[in-house]
């Protein structure tokens, strides 16, 4: 019935006693270990293509970076290998004695959870105070602009990936083509605004439109669909997208993109350095970083409506229906849910928010093309979402600073040229590590950053949550 | 097995007479694919009873309970509930005529908690007792009381066996159906759950339509009970009737008196 209650005895048992075979078996797999990694280099390390001054190619060896990767390859198996497995099988004895205990006394309330609780304060302030930090940080308004367009771009794939948590971590239909939505929606705002004039603030909610009606559209013929043939279409969908856009070159002028979107303004007010512009309407000095703020904190307000909408329609019947359906369709159709509009509900609101995000994307660049809108922005998102911890809000808000804030670091970390050579650019290995850290994602966390779900209430509120729901029609 | 001489139906003869049938199934055939799952099966459940269904591994009844719920649907034939017409239904609005099941296999949702699994089975009445219905399932089954706020999936098989009654009960339904509820448990939680059925059907007038293997049990709770064998009823009559029948006892009741 509960989680087996092992005695301290059982498990030591288990444990592998240390022998002396230990070290040359050690030793045996960290030369293995390292064989392999030179064998990987000679493709990948050994050889750097560079451009002499006549502008030919030729490689450049490096074996000494090859050196350096199998010496670190094989020290670190030699002491995984020797004191690994010793420390997994004690990890593992804490472990199962923590569940015996969590499930007898039934006392979720642990360190990882207060922290949790943490976190969502900690977060909110500084994403609040964040172009306050960057101006302090660094030194000036206009030496700030680094950070803040760095923030909002974080807090753009935030949005996306809230976005897409309601398709793939509540109802649990994989979709590899979200991008798609993007794409309509910076394509609306684009269009929209060049041809006929319409400011951003029309655009936005009608770009949302739009992107939960081809939302509804690619929900129709997938409403059958489950798992892997429900990702293949939805892959195929988000490339549709694409290549419409690329060759309907009438309306979208295909590769080209469409160039002098208008920006945004300050509800009305155009941040130019004019007479009427916001500088001089507020007695500003005119700084063209008053419009980097201002979308910054227009994408904060954005992602922070995602989420609460999210949350608010987890507690509603439509958004337990998500998750339920995501844990078993058929349990939920004889329990009288509509599986048909649950699925295409969380379609529609998915899009919509992807909609939403991608005019943001279209008003800020101010230039928008196919390319921006490739299957690796799908996979990206994606990636935040699983990383994240499908269906935590919070896992997927640190998947989105770890994921697009991390390769960007990797720019800033100088040190490292000089361990491994002037030549060494580590944005060049940003897919490596993002392998890595994929790989030892699915080692150490399997089911994400945050596996941890929150019911959707808690006990103590009962009474109030169910008169609230009584009004609501399900399905 | 050859179609038995016991066969009476309606069985029950003054009981019967007395209530009207809530569901009838009328020559339903189903197929998975162009495979014949049952071949024409004629039921009836009326108001008020417990009715069993037995039968061998495979003989078809579970079709026949999910083709009552409209998944897969039926072929050919007809199924009726309280005077309407409902074989062409999608299984959503069926769930919304009051009739609610414990499935094959419990699909209960793992990753939500008991709690939550509660609510699903009120979602479909538009929680209008929630909290009364809650307090009446926690009292039949107090081992869902100490665990509302646990997931699903880490409660026992026995736990989740009542977690699905309790989830079905949550609807407040008129006809309840019931898909092998002991497999796999304890002689003690079964007859535990047998209890509870008894008192369901005896204190509240719910009408139980029962699939079971556990065929000894089933009979002497069932007022009446029907024999599948490959997608066929073969015999049928009181659940006494049945218990004391030779064929049956060869067949289902073999040293099955636990
Ligand atoms: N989803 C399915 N697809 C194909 N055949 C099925 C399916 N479900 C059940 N069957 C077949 O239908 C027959 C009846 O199965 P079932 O109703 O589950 O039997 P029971 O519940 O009486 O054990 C069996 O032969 C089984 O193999
Ligand atoms: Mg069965």
């Amino acid at each position: 019935m509960n989680a087996p209650q092992p005695t301290t005895a059982t498990m030591t048992q288990q444990r592998p006693a240390p022998a002396n075979g230990d070290f040359t078996t050690a030793l045996k797999d960290a030369g293995l270990a390292t064989l392999v990694t030179f064998g990987l280099s000679i493709p990948i390390l050994s050889f750097r293509t560079d451009q002499s001054q006549a502008n030919e190619l030729y490689l450049r060896p490096r074996w000494g970076l090859v050196l350096v990767a199998c010496a670190l390859v094989f020290a670190l198996r030699f002491v995984l290998r020797l004191y690994g497995v010793r420390w997994a099988a004690a990890r593992q004895v804490a472990r199962s004695r923590k569940e015996a205990i969590r499930t007898t006394t039934e006392k979720p309330r642990g360190l990882a959870h207060r922290l949790l609780a943490l976190a969502v304060p900690v977060f909110l302030g500084v994403a609040l105070a964040f172009p306050l930090l960057s101006y302090f940080a660094a030194g000036g308004l206009t030496e700030s602009r680094y950070w803040v367009d760095l923030g909002i771009l974080i807090l753009t794939y935030v949005m996306l990936g809230w976005g897409l948590n309601i398709v793939v971590g509540l109802a649990g239909l994989l979709d590899l083509g979200y991008v798609a939505f993007y794409a309509v929606g910076a394509y609306s705002y684009a269009l929209l605004s060049t041809t006929f004039g319409l400011s951003f603030w029309i655009c936005l909610p009608v770009a949302g439109i739009l992107a939960a009606f081809w939302g509804i559209l690619l929900g129709f013929p997938v409403l059958r669909l489950r798992g892997d043939y429900l990702a293949i279409v939805t892959l195929a969908f988000g490339e549709i997208i694409r290549l419409v856009l690329i060759n309907w070159v009438e309306l979208t002028n295909g590769g080209a993109g469409i160039t002098s979107i208008p920006r945004v303004s300050f509800f009305g007010v155009p941040f130019t350095n004019e007479e009427g512009g916001f500088a001089s309407l507020f007695g500003l000095e005119f700084s063209p970083m008053h419009r980097v703020i201002f979308l910054y904190y227009l994408i904060l307000g954005l992602a922070l409506l995602t989420n609460f909408v999210t949350l608010r329609l987890r507690r509603l019947p439509v958004g337990r229906a998500w998750e339920a359906l995501r844990e078993d369709e058929i349990a939920c159709r004889s329990l009288g849910i509509n599986t048909r509009n649950t699925k295409l509900t969380a379609f529609a609101l998915g899009a919509m928010f992807g909609g939403i995000a991608g005019s943001f994307f279209a008003v800020r660049q101010g230039f928008v093309s196919p390319e921006s809108f490739n299957f690796l922005e799908s996979a990206t998102i994606l990636a935040i979402v699983v990383l994240g911890g499908m269906g935590s809000q919070v896992g997927v808000a640190v998947a989105a600073v770890l994921m697009v804030g991390g390769p960007e670091m990797l720019r800033n970390l100088g040190f490292l040229k000089a361990v491994f050579g002037e030549g060494f650019d580590p944005n060049e290995y940003r897919l490596l590590l993002f392998g890595l850290a994929m790989v030892a994602m699915m080692v150490w966390r399997p089911r994400g950053l945050i596996s941890h779900r929150e019911p959707s209430v808690a006990l103590g509120v009962r009474k109030a949550i169910s008169g609230a729901l009584v009004k609501e029609g399900h399905g | 097995m050859s179609l038995s001489d016991v066969t009476m139906s309606p069985a029950g003869g003054a009981a019967a007479a007395r209530s009207s049938a809530l569901l009838s199934v009328r020559g339903v055939k189903t197929y998975y694919g162009n495979i014949i799952a049952l071949k024409g099966v004629d039921l009836d459940v009326h108001e008020g009873e417990i009715v069993t269904l037995i039968g061998a591994n495979g003989a078809g009844k579970s079709t026949l309970m999910m083709t009552i719920f409209g998944n897969p649907r039926a072929r050919e034939g007809t199924i009726t509930y309280a005077g309407r017409d409902i074989t062409r239904l999608p299984t959503h609005e069926i769930a919304r005529l009051n009739m609610a099941q414990s499935p094959e296999g419990r699909r209960i949702f793992p990753r939500m908690t008991v709690f939550e699994n509660l609510q699903m089975g009120a979602a479909v009445n538009g929680f209008a007792h929630f909290d009364e219905d809650l307090e009446r399932v926690c009292k039949m089954f107090p081992r869902l009381k100490e665990r509302l706020q646990q997931r699903g999936g880490t409660l026992s098989g026995g736990e989740q066996q009542m977690l699905a009654i309790a989830r079905a009960l949550m609807s407040r339904p008129r006809l309840l159906l019931l898909d092998e509820p002991s497999l796999g448990l304890a002689p003690l939680i079964v007859r535990q759950i047998f209890s509870v059925i008894r008192e369901l059907n005896e204190k509240d007038g719910m009408t139980i339509f029962l699939v079971e293997q556990n065929a000894y049990h089933a009979l002497k709770l069932a007022h009446r009970a029907y024999v599948m064998v490959t997608g066929t009823i073969t015999m049928s009559g009181t659940g006494r009737e049945l218990l004391e029948n030779p064929q049956v006892q060869a067949a289902y009741l073999e040293g099955g008196r636990h």
